[in-house]
């Protein structure tokens, strides 16, 4: 029997021992200052870099988590509060059928109301395609980490003669800060590796662009483009630009690991 | 503080029964009674927390140095602010100093909030009082949940204590605690009167004849009989008194 989930467990972490392996003997050839520093050279041309990509995906992920948070946020801690409402139990219903969205239909939504009315791609459509994404993971994990602040604690607040309002800010909500902070970098690293809201949201860019109006590249997007192109120098970029995603995503769920451990440990651990 | 025919309800459920009781200023009343007898409620009911329960509602009058706190228009956020509360298990903040802890109840006064240096006299002196500032004072900056579980409901009510309430509720404040943590805070009970009406719920019988000066006897939601401490631990009025102190239920 030990013998049978040990196996499993095993087999549970391969995939990512192997992706891991074929990526660094692929891609870190690729790998150098120029690639993060440098824009990509047309075909032909050795050496080159992703470094607009790098930085779209930034931006993009920045304008997910501006929107985002406060959203979903927002949106947990009313539905910890008033648990029972209708409208929080539409709200937590409808939160969950988007979490099992397909993430390219939420392109679609993005690109029907931000792409189609004004004419063009762009990285805000973009951002808030991977927005519409974040925000229901990000409002469930906010839900429960509310929900398991002791009622004794918000009772004390109450008791001193803080308001309603004001005990769940103070008082629940930084008691839980530190469980949905864990949450949203989960929720970040989920959504930087998407590719398929991006499609006709960002749309990419071969061009150095930092304008949230204008088509912007994105690593996923470049790692698509150049996998698919008939040339072995793309091929090699690709495969860094997949490392130095997989690095930004294990950067990002480092920091989730480091932010649960609170100034004073908090209820974190 | 005087109470007159107060009812509580949950829902649909009557846990209070008519109950009207005098609480004597600079003195100590125990509540006591079975599990489930309503004390706790009725407790709750004197501050107006019963009512931060969904459905639970209160009628009757509460009246603190003349004013009922039930009144129209009275704000349950100001009375509690005048009536503090001490609570079974510690209740530090988590993400909270020691210092933040006690400072917690200054911090919501809006314009009359104190300042900096005001605040850290009204801690030290709120420590003092709850007995805990020799054991504390050189960590004020610390997490309060490093301290021990004895510490740390003193913390709790020398948090009640820096708003100056001039009532102060405890709900079985060493329920959660060991026999000397208890004793501690029993002691400062003795202390706290010189300044405060202070009303506690408790389940130990040994507890409310060495603290109080009055004991109010509950059973089934309603009070049963309420006197001197001495005259009900000696001379109980009613029988049903009696059977409770001498141990033939509860």
């Amino acid at each position: 029997m030990l013998a049978v989930l040990a196996g499993a467990a095993v087999i549970a972490t391969l995939p990512l021992v192997f992706i891991l392996g074929h990526l660094v003997r692929e891609g870190a050839s690729a790998l150098s200052i120029d690639f993060f520093t440098r824009m990509p050279k047309p075909v032909g041309e050795a050496g080159g870099g992703l470094a607009n990509a790098i930085v779209g995906t930034l931006i993009l992920i920045g304008i997910a988590a501006a929107i985002g948070l406060p959203v979903g946020v927002g949106a947990g801690l009313y539905l910890a509060e008033y648990r029972r409402s209708p409208l929080a139990t539409a709200v937590r219903f409808l939160s969950d059928v988007l979490n099992g969205l397909p993430s390219i239909v939420m392109g679609i939504f993005a690109w029907q109301f931000l792409v189609r009315p004004v004419g063009h791609f762009s990285a805000l459509a973009g951002g808030v395609a991977l927005a519409a994404m974040m925000i229901p993971m990000i409002t469930r994990t906010t839900e429960e980490m509310v929900r398991v602040v002791p009622v004794a604690l918000r009772e004390a607040a109450l008791a001193l003669g803080y308001t309603r309002w004001r005990t769940s800010l103070t008082v629940v909500l930084r008691t839980a800060t530190a469980g949905i902070v864990t949450g949203a970098l989960v929720a970040v690293a989920r959504i930087a590796g998407e590719t398929a809201p991006l499609l006709f949201t960002a749309f990419g860019n071969q061009f150095w662009s930092v304008y949230l109006d204008q088509p912007i590249a994105a690593l996923p997007l470049q790692i698509f483009n150049y996998a698919v192109s008939p040339y072995d120098e793309w091929h090699a970029l690709a495969w860094a630009g997949s490392l130095v995603l997989i690095a930004l995503v294990f950067i990002i769920s480092l920091a989730a690991r480091f932010a649960t451990r609170s100034r004073f440990g908090g209820m974190g651990d | 503080m005087e109470v007159q025919s107060l009812d509580a309800f949950f829902g649909e459920v009557h846990a209070i029964r008519n109950v009207s009781l005098d609480f004597e200023d600079r003195r100590v009343t125990a509540i006591i009674g079975p599990s489930g007898c309503g004390k706790s409620t009725f407790l709750r009911c004197l501050n107006r927390m019963h009512e931060t329960i969904p459905g639970a509602h209160v009628s009757g009058s509460v009246r603190l140095d003349g004013t009922d706190i039930y009144a129209r228009g009275s704000s349950p956020i100001r009375v509690r602010r005048h009536i503090g509360m001490v609570f079974q298990r510690p209740t530090p903040f988590p993400t909270m100093s020691v210092r933040d802890n006690v400072a917690a109840g200054l911090r919501i006064l809006g314009d009359a909030r104190p300042s900096r240096k005001e605040t850290d006299a009204i801690v030290e002196r709120a420590l003092r009082r709850a007995a805990l500032w020799e054991e504390v004072s050189d960590r004020l900056d610390g997490s309060a949940l490093s301290l021990s579980g004895g510490q740390q409901q003193r913390l709790c009510i020398a948090r009640a204590l820096a708003t100056e309430p001039g009532v102060l509720l405890l709900d079985e404040p060493t329920a959660s605690l060991d026999p000397l943590s208890a004793q501690r805070v029993e002691e400062l009970l003795y202390e706290l009167r010189k300044d405060m009406t202070v009303v506690i719920v408790t389940h130990n019988m040994q507890q409310a004849a060495r603290v109080s000066d009055t004991t109010a006897f509950f059973l089934s939601g309603e009070l049963v009989e309420a006197a001197p401490t001495r005259t009900m631990f000696t001379t109980p009025a009613d029988q049903r008194t009696e059977a409770y102190i001498t141990g033939r239920f509860g």
